[in-house]
């Protein structure tokens, strides 16, 4: 047969259907979209967990008290009262790789300004805190060690505090009330956006730990202990150094656990990134049903035609289509209604992503892979579930099929 | 040497333990430019003989030698470039695909052969047949917009379109009126004189009687075979039209 014939006699046969071929290749459109839109969010979620676990800082090892641990990740500072701010200190002082740590510890309080209430959480953090986090102040400055020592009444706020009790205004230089304690506010963080578990970063006010424990929180021992240490090749070394010196100065037996946990971000990157994979690859097989649903959509379409057709094909027959041109021709029929189907698919596939990205600020990643996948997947759709058919009809014998009513 | 040659054709359809002999034993020679009618009642094994004949059955046994080659012995990739080169089909119920252009009807059996023809040339030779059955003027219409007279012309041109040897036409006109009948019949006879062989399977007699040879089958043989002298189907068409006019006058008349 005539090779360029071939697709054109399919296109042909699909233009005589109109109706049936859209809504045969919407199934397919249906399930491409479904696996382009999910691969997308599902690889635009990794990639901002990804971004999330660099914004933690770099080369960070956090120490958590306790041994409790929930997938891989200690949930959470809290869990025992382990850590002490002698702790994080020893660790800076005595091993050599750790260059900054900063006890940390949380309260979730009301803070007030002038006739303003706003809820918010107070860190309670080192000098070298937005060092550790890679953060820096937009205006004014960071409290220093000194201030630290001397339990200063000072605090560095978040963007989001600038907005909601400041309303924009500049805030340096005015007094907060925090529990009663008055604060004053001399450093505006830059902004950081979202955090791994979803909370706002910048809702934050930082002030000295000491002034933290002794005048806020009535906490006396540390929620998390933040390090950063010299490089990334002194991790692995700087991890065991951590480990050995907290069990010495908790006086732990060799036959004793921790009774604290060191993770780095790594640790915590690998765990974020692998249950968002899990979710990634959960959504697209849902997606795939939905493909293969549309497949089964095209065989059905395709055998229903065949018998509909009977007589087309004993026609072709006699006027000297061999058996190998009518498989073809029903074939190729079924791959160009799939890929059809796929190319629409890519289409709504972006929409669908940029709209759902757009209107429900989740972060959305295309990828020409997933997209050539799809497109690829549905043309092997289309010869899976279309061979059946195509062969039904490449084994009529004409002098029936031409008889056929 | 005859173009057609039939030695001893059977043919058994076996169906369980039941066998039926469709045809039990023909030989039939049939030379160039023959205007060949197959008569019989249904049942006689006129189709089944038009089957092999075209190439779209083989026989249980004897031997079919058409333009030298014993086709019998072909198998099925063979028979169907036979049937794509030599052979041209007209049907009683036309078989034209249906929201396809009268060309591209006619351009179906080019795109099934071997010689890889353009796409230029194809629609050439397809509108070159399409003028042969005076519908040069049609070839962009659908089936759907054509008369029934009118499509099978486009069958016709169809079946001429890779030049046959023959042209086997099974019932062409049963669907057709009187007039149109004699149309086509007209347009065998003119094909006919232009060298082209027709084998024409029919049950009515006087479509018959416009070729110049009879084959009357019986029970899966042949019961007769007389040559003849055909009517002029020109004539007839001239004789109708004439008919047709007379009556119309008489109608304006009273």
């Amino acid at each position: 047969m005539k090779i360029s014939a071939v697709p054109y006699v399919a296109f042909k046969a699909l233009r005589r259907n109109r109706m049936r071929t859209i809504l045969t290749a919407l199934g397919i459109v249906i399930g491409v979209a479904a696996v382009i839109t999910m691969v997308g969010l599902g690889q635009g979620a990794s990639a901002e967990v990804q971004e999330q676990v660099n914004r933690l800082g770099q080369n960070v090892v956090l120490v958590f008290p306790g041994a409790r641990q929930l997938g891989g990740v200690s949930i959470g500072g809290g869990s025992a009262n382990t850590l002490t701010t002698d702790d994080a200190r020893a660790l800076r002082e005595e091993i050599p790789e750790v260059i900054a740590a900063s006890p940390e510890v949380r309260s979730q309080t009301l803070i007030v300004f002038g006739n303003r209430n706003y809820q918010t959480r107070v860190y309670g953090q080192s000098h070298d805190y937005l060092q550790i986090r890679q953060w820096a102040v937009e205006s004014g400055r960071m409290y220093t060690e000194e201030e630290v020592e001397r339990s200063a009444l000072v605090a560095v706020v978040g963007q989001t505090i600038v907005e909601e009790v400041f309303e924009g205004a500049d805030p340096i230089g005015e007094t907060i009330r925090v529990r009663g304690v008055p604060l004053t506010v001399i450093g505006v963080l830059e902004r950081k956006g979202m955090s791994l578990m979803g909370s706002v970063q910048d809702d934050i006010v930082i002030i000295p730990y000491t002034t933290a424990f002794q005048r806020i929180s009535g906490r006396t021992h540390a929620m998390v202990i933040n390090i950063q240490v010299y490089d990334e090749q002194s991790m692995g070394i700087a991890q065991e150094k951590i480990t050995d010196l907290l069990r010495e100065r908790h006086r732990l037996a060799p036959y004793q656990e921790n009774d604290f946990t060191v993770q780095t971000q790594e640790d915590v990157a690998q765990t974020a990134t692998e249950t968002s994979r899990i979710m990634t690859l959960l959504l697209a097989s849902i997606a795939g049903v939905s493909l293969f649903v549309g497949g089964i959509g095209i065989m059905n379409v395709m055998l229903v035609s065949v018998t509909e057709r009977t007589r087309e094909v004993g026609l072709r027959l006699a006027v000297g289509a061999r058996a190998p041109d009518v498989l073809f021709q029903f074939l190729i029929e079924a791959v160009v209604l799939c890929l059809l189907g796929g190319i629409g698919g890519i289409v709504l596939g972006i929409i669908s992503t940029e709209l759902i990205a757009t209107y429900a600020g989740w972060p959305a990643l295309f990828s020409t892979e997933a997209m050539l996948v799809a497109v690829g997947v549905s043309a092997v759709v289309g010869v899976f579930f279309g061979f059946y058919p195509a062969w039904k009809a490449s084994r009529l014998d004409p002098i029936v099929a031409l008889r056929s009513e | 040497m005859s173009l057609v040659q039939l030695k001893h054709i059977t043919r058994v359809y076996k169906s369980g333990s039941l066998a039926v002999e469709a045809l039990r034993g023909i030989d039939l020679e049939i030379s160039e430019g023959n205007f060949v009618s197959i008569m019989g009642a249904s049942g006689s094994g006129k189709s089944t003989l038009m089957n092999i004949l075209g190439c779209l059955d083989k026989p249980t046994s004897g031997n079919y030698n058409l333009a030298g080659e014993d086709v019998s012995t072909f198998d099925k990739n063979r028979l169907a470039k036979i049937r794509n080169r030599m052979l041209g089909f007209v049907f009683q119920s036309f078989h034209l695909l249906p929201r396809t252009s009268a060309l591209e009807n006619v351009e179906l059996p080019l795109l099934y052969n071997d010689d890889n023809l353009s796409w230029k040339e194809i629609h050439k030779r397809a509108r070159e047949a399409l003028e042969i059955v005076s519908l040069g003027d049609r070839t962009d219409h659908n089936p759907n917009e054509l008369s029934g007279g009118q499509q099978q012309r486009v069958a016709i041109a169809r079946a001429l379109v890779s030049k046959p040897k023959i042209l086997l036409a099974d019932e062409p006109t049963g669907n057709l009126d009187s007039r149109t009948t004699l149309e086509i019949v007209e347009l065998f006879q003119r094909l006919n004189q232009d060298g082209l062989t027709i084998i024409m399977v029919t049950h009515e007699p006087e479509i018959a009687r416009f070729s110049n040879r009879i084959i009357t089958l019986r029970d899966g043989l042949m019961s007769s075979d007389k040559s003849i002298e055909p009517l002029n189907a020109r004539q007839a068409l001239k004789n109708w039209k004439d008919q047709e006019k007379i009556q119309l006058e008489s109608e304006v008349l009273s």
